[in-house]
């Protein structure tokens, strides 16, 4: 039996987190297939038939699919699931509506962001924002499973599967799209940065962010934020790091006015290194941090700016 | 209309959570619990639709042991008009919890059903849109703003890359996000009022549920600690270690 993985895809591109998606995928055996649904999505799909590894892609053209409804896109994963033994997609705000309904609708558990597969029916994934490890098995026929997209390498380029016409499952007519306002930057995505500046409640206010993003630009790195701080209004929902935010695990994570909640550690505490700048030394920040540095961020940051300017 | 709202009894989410020593799971004997967070903003916003005449009553449902009667009091103290216990002692996963709602639904046909998009205690994100599938009903996950209309509801929700409006035909599911509203504490009176309010009890057994687990816990483990770290004086040493020990920019 085949895997069937469900592309993160806005018709003309297939999302990054596929390629993760699609390395989760492999670990747990047989051939992988991913499914574009879009409409005019044949490029997504020309995207995703190059991703290392996939057998065959799936693609599913169709008005329905135009904004990859939620009712319609599990009704269509639904419809394909006879063929397959696991039914996978990135763990996004996409891939975290449809798998649950699709699963629902196959009467099978579904398996949320899954950090590590075990074998093809055993996968790890935390609980209590990341303070346990849980080690569990599916033991429904359809393994229903959702990709934490940090928690796996991309899968490379380089391949070149088929690409295979499936009709759609039609609209379901519960829901149709009214608009979105997306967050415009050439900044890479906070999911798949290698360097990730996040600004916390010590930031003070939203117009103090353009210190953190200077850092973030010479880096090549994107900008976060902790809950407090999107609390607080100073940024957009969309940069939130932590436990109901983002999960990241850049190479370089470095909290500025950032006390360390719980909640936020459960979203980078993985980052492969941490720094931690902020002016509170008992900050809980500063033990999870590999370097601290306990300064006024309003000094440090400049200063920052200016050190990373002289060598880069 | 009627608002149906369920409401989850977690570790609080300020509490860090020890593991067991025998894997078995985490220590909730003598921890502080709470109602989940998200549970409390779906509480919050169905009173404030029923404020705005655009609700008559909200019920509030829990499902598990006695004491998850404390949670829908906590509701009932905020402002929801009464309660539904599904008691059981299982172990319940999210299908089962859906199945459970389900079956509730069925009983109080709601239009609108509204809960938290996550759990802080498993941090699963399903049992919202498994109910959807279950009841064949429109579904709004990450909700950040309601607007009720006729005959359908347009809602505003949290995605990836910023902000997706979708019209939603009711009946429906919609799970909340952080910034849907801030829910309101309860105050003295209203916590002396909730204790009147009923609370109707009820079992898997009467609802026809079979509540058996899907997923098998093998085993619960503290995650690796990370090694301690250093700190440094100042903005040139850091920028030199990682230059130069950690490599990283």
């Amino acid at each position: 039996m085949s895997i069937l993985v469900l592309a993160e895809n806005d018709n003309a591109t297939c999302k990054p987190a596929t390629a993760n998606a699609v390395t989760a995928a492999l670990a747990m055996g047989a051939d992988v297939h991913v499914l574009v649904a879009g409409q005019a999505c044949r490029p997504a799909a020309e995207a995703a038939a190059k991703i290392a590894g996939v057998a065959k892609v799936l693609l599913a053209d169709d008005a329905a699919y135009a904004h990859r409804l939620t009712e319609n896109l599990a009704a269509l994963v639904v419809k394909l699931a006879p063929g397959y033994s696991h039914l996978v997609a990135a763990a996004t705000s996409c891939g975290k509506s449809v798998m649950p309904r699709a699963a629902a609708l196959l009467d099978v558990a579904q398996v949320s962001d899954i950090s590590a597969v075990e074998g093809p029916d055993t996968f790890v994934r935390s609980v209590y924002a990341g303070n346990a490890l849980a080690t569990v098995q599916a033991t429904d026929k359809i393994k229903v499973v959702t990709v934490r997209v940090a928690a796996f390498e991309a899968a490379g380029e380089g391949g070149s599967a088929p690409i295979e016409v499936t009709a759609g499952a039609g609209d379901t007519g519960l829901s149709s799209f009214v608009g979105q306002a997306l967050s415009r930057s050439e900044r890479p995505e906070l999911t798949s940065a290698r360097i990730v500046v996040s600004g916390g409640r010590g930031m003070q206010s939203g117009d103090n962010f353009p210190l953190l993003e200077k850092i973030a630009d010479k880096l090549g790195g994107a900008v976060g934020a902790s809950r407090a701080a999107v609390d607080a209004g100073f940024v957009p929902n969309e940069y939130q790091v932590g436990q109901t935010g983002k999960i990241v695990a850049p190479d370089l994570y470095i909290a500025v006015g950032i006390s360390g909640a719980i909640q936020h550690l459960a979203g980078m505490k993985d980052s492969k290194v941490i720094v931690a700048i902020n002016k509170d030394e008992e900050a809980p920040i500063f033990q999870v941090a590999d370097y601290g540095l306990v300064a006024d961020l309003f000094q440090a940051v400049p200063e920052l700016d200016a050190e990373l300017a002289k060598r880069s | 209309m009627k608002i149906l709202v369920a409401v989850k009894r977690v570790v609080d989410a300020n509490v860090k959570v020890r593991v067991k020593a025998d894997g078995s799971g985490v220590e909730t004997a003598n921890v502080k619990m709470a109602m989940n967070p998200f549970c409390e903003i779906a509480v919050e916003e169905a009173i404030r639709l029923r404020e705005a005449g655009k609700a008559t009553e909200v019920i509030a449902v829990s499902c598990g042991p006695a004491a998850c009667q404390e949670t829908i009091r906590t509701a009932l103290a905020m402002g929801a008009d009464r309660g539904i216990h599904v008691q059981t002692d299982a172990d319940l996963q999210p299908l089962a919890v859906a199945k459970l709602l389900r079956a509730v639904v069925a009983k109080e046909q709601p239009p609108l059903v509204i809960v938290g998009k996550q759990a802080v205690d498993d941090d699963c994100n399903q049992t919202g849109q498994m109910l959807a599938a279950l009841l064949g009903w429109a579904q709004a996950t990450f909700a950040s703003k309601i607007v009720p209309g006729d005959g359908t509801i347009e809602v505003t929700r949290e995605v990836d890359a910023g902000l997706e409006t979708v019209r939603i035909k009711m009946p429906a599911v919609i799970t909340t996000d952080l910034r849907l509203n801030e829910p309101r504490y309860a105050s003295l009176p209203n916590i002396m009022k909730a204790k009147k309010k009923p609370i109707e009890a009820l079992t898997p057994e009467q609802l026809g549920v079979d509540p058996a687990p899907r997923l098998k816990t093998i085993k619960i483990v503290e995650p690796p600690k990370r090694k301690t770290g250093v700190l440094v004086k100042s903005v040139a040493e850091l920028v030199d270690k990682l230059r130069n020990e950690a490599k990283v920019i």
